[in-house]
């Protein structure tokens, strides 16, 4: 058997072990109430930030970055949706509804339908506008060009960037610090957590963006997963170790 | 009865994913690859939704001529910009001399005058997250960018006796060990969370679609 035969059945084994995992815990969090997660601050401040939104009449931006839906960096434009709906629905009762941002054309399209399903959801499909889901640029440094203007003359009190970025995402939380707002980012590219670690002030760092959907009660299926994932995780961590271990007695 | 979701929606979606994810591990063995043709279709979908969001950036912008409260000037230079560029490319083509020039002149200028912000914008950052997060971790982010650009400087390769040494060999050691464990944590957790994110849309407990 060949190296590439061996890492797809490997690939197969943990998409199984992962499915296994997500069920059982489904089943196990059925009917709990408390979720036991660890505190994350970026995610109380987030409620926080969409309460206050909504109480002085101001707009949230969320920003869903340059990726696309089919490519590597999908899975962190899924997870924007995911919060995009969540917040969306808290604050669809707001004077100044959120309004959304991306840098691809079908996830413009996805933004709007997220939105309109968010609104339906909660009775007020007839506030719905298609203008608070845009495209605002299909190149990074026009993205962000295009998201300064609205963060800026919108009224908007807080910015949620959670997507693909590269470095101008840099550009965008200076206007948001300079319009004393709050921003929330977190990113699956590795130099943009860099610059969101120093830019934004509440930055989620590593897989802490795939918990968005647990925190914010976006269904028992989020927990479930943020639990299967710590498992894996804990597993590669002993691999690991073993495997460190078993090099370093194989030197003796 | 009324479904909570669409669920045809929801059953084109998973099954083109399960699809997607099937022959991605066992590659088909007839003429006809379900995988290939699946993405092939999203490609040209994708290709017409960018169509669909120009347009809708066009008509967010000239709701903004409209508006009263709204800055109408850069809405008027996009929306003439956007029309001037659409003509031009759809008459002489893409690669033609004017659509190049147009990338080369217009936009890769501008881009790269944002670019140089870029990096103003991130000193001026980091100095003020030393007054916001006031913390042991803040002072090691900014004692670890600050040796890693001063192995890159013309100090470190002034041959000053012992200061040239000691800065190339410890940018090397921070951004060959603690920077790459570092890195390499992060990208174990981000792959856990897309197979997570995937998972959860395979399942139909995530739906970006259909309302």
């Amino acid at each position: 058997m060949d190296l590439e035969s061996i890492t797809d059945l490997l690939g197969i084994f943990l998409v199984i072990v992962f499915f296994g995992l997500v069920v059982m815990f489904a089943i196990l969090e059925r009917g709990r109430k408390s979720r036991n997660l660890r505190r994350i601050d970026a995610f109380a401040q987030l409620r926080r930030a969409i309460g206050i939104a909504v109480e002085d009449g101001a707009r949230l931006h969320v920003s869903l970055g340059r990726g696309d839906v089919t490519g590597l960096n999908s899975a962190a434009t899924f997870v924007g949706l995911s919060i995009l709906g969540r917040i969306s629905r808290t604050a669809s009762i707001s004077d100044r509804p959120p309004v959304a941002t991306s840098g691809d054309g079908a996830v413009a399209i996805l933004t709007r339908d997220t939105m309109r399903g968010a609104y339906r959801e909660v009775g007020a499909g007839s506030e719905y506008h298609p203008a608070v889901g845009r495209l605002t640029g299909v190149t990074p440094f026009s993205y962000a060009a295009g998201v300064i203007p609205i963060i800026r003359d919108e009224m908007v009190s807080g910015s949620v960037l959670i997507g693909h970025f590269g470095s101008e995402v840099a550009l965008i939380t200076d206007v948001v610090e300079r319009s004393d707002g709050f921003s929330l980012a977190g990113t699956d590219s590795l130099p943009a957590q860099a610059i969101l670690y120093a830019t934004a002030q509440e930055p989620l760092i590593g897989e802490e963006l795939y918990a968005g959907g647990a925190y914010l009660r976006a269904g028992r299926m989020h927990v479930a997963s943020l639990r299967a994932q710590d498992v894996l995780r804990w597993l590669i961590v002993a691999a690991i170790v073993i495997g460190g271990l078993w090099k370093l007695v194989q030197g003796f | 009865m009324r479904l909570k979701f669409p669920i045809f929606s929801a059953a084109v979606a998973v099954l083109s994913g399960l699809i997607v994810l099937f022959f991605y591990f066992f590659p088909p063995l007839g003429a006809f690859d379900w995988r290939a043709t699946l993405l092939q279709w999203a490609a040209s979908l994708t290709a017409v939704a960018l169509l669909v969001g120009v347009l809708n950036l066009a008509s967010v912008h000239l709701g903004k001529l409209n508006d009263e409260g709204a800055n109408p000037l850069y809405s008027g230079v996009l929306l003439i910009a956007l029309v001037v560029t659409f003509l031009l490319v759809l008459v002489m083509g893409p690669v033609s001399e004017t659509g190049q020039w147009v990338f080369n002149y217009i936009q890769l200028p501008i881009e790269t005058s944002l670019m140089a912000v870029l990096a103003v914008s991130l000193a001026y950052a980091s100095a003020r997250m030393l007054r916001r997060r006031p913390t042991v971790f803040t002072l090691l982010f900014i004692g670890t960018v600050l040796i890693v650009l001063l192995g890159y400087s013309p100090l470190a390769t002034a041959q000053l006796p012992l200061i040239s040494e000691l800065l190339v060999s410890l940018q090397a050691w921070v951004a060959q060990v603690p920077a790459l464990a570092g890195a390499r944590g992060i990208l174990l957790g981000v792959a856990l969370g897309t197979i997570a994110t995937g998972l959860r849309i395979l399942m139909a407990a995530d739906r970006p679609y259909g309302g």
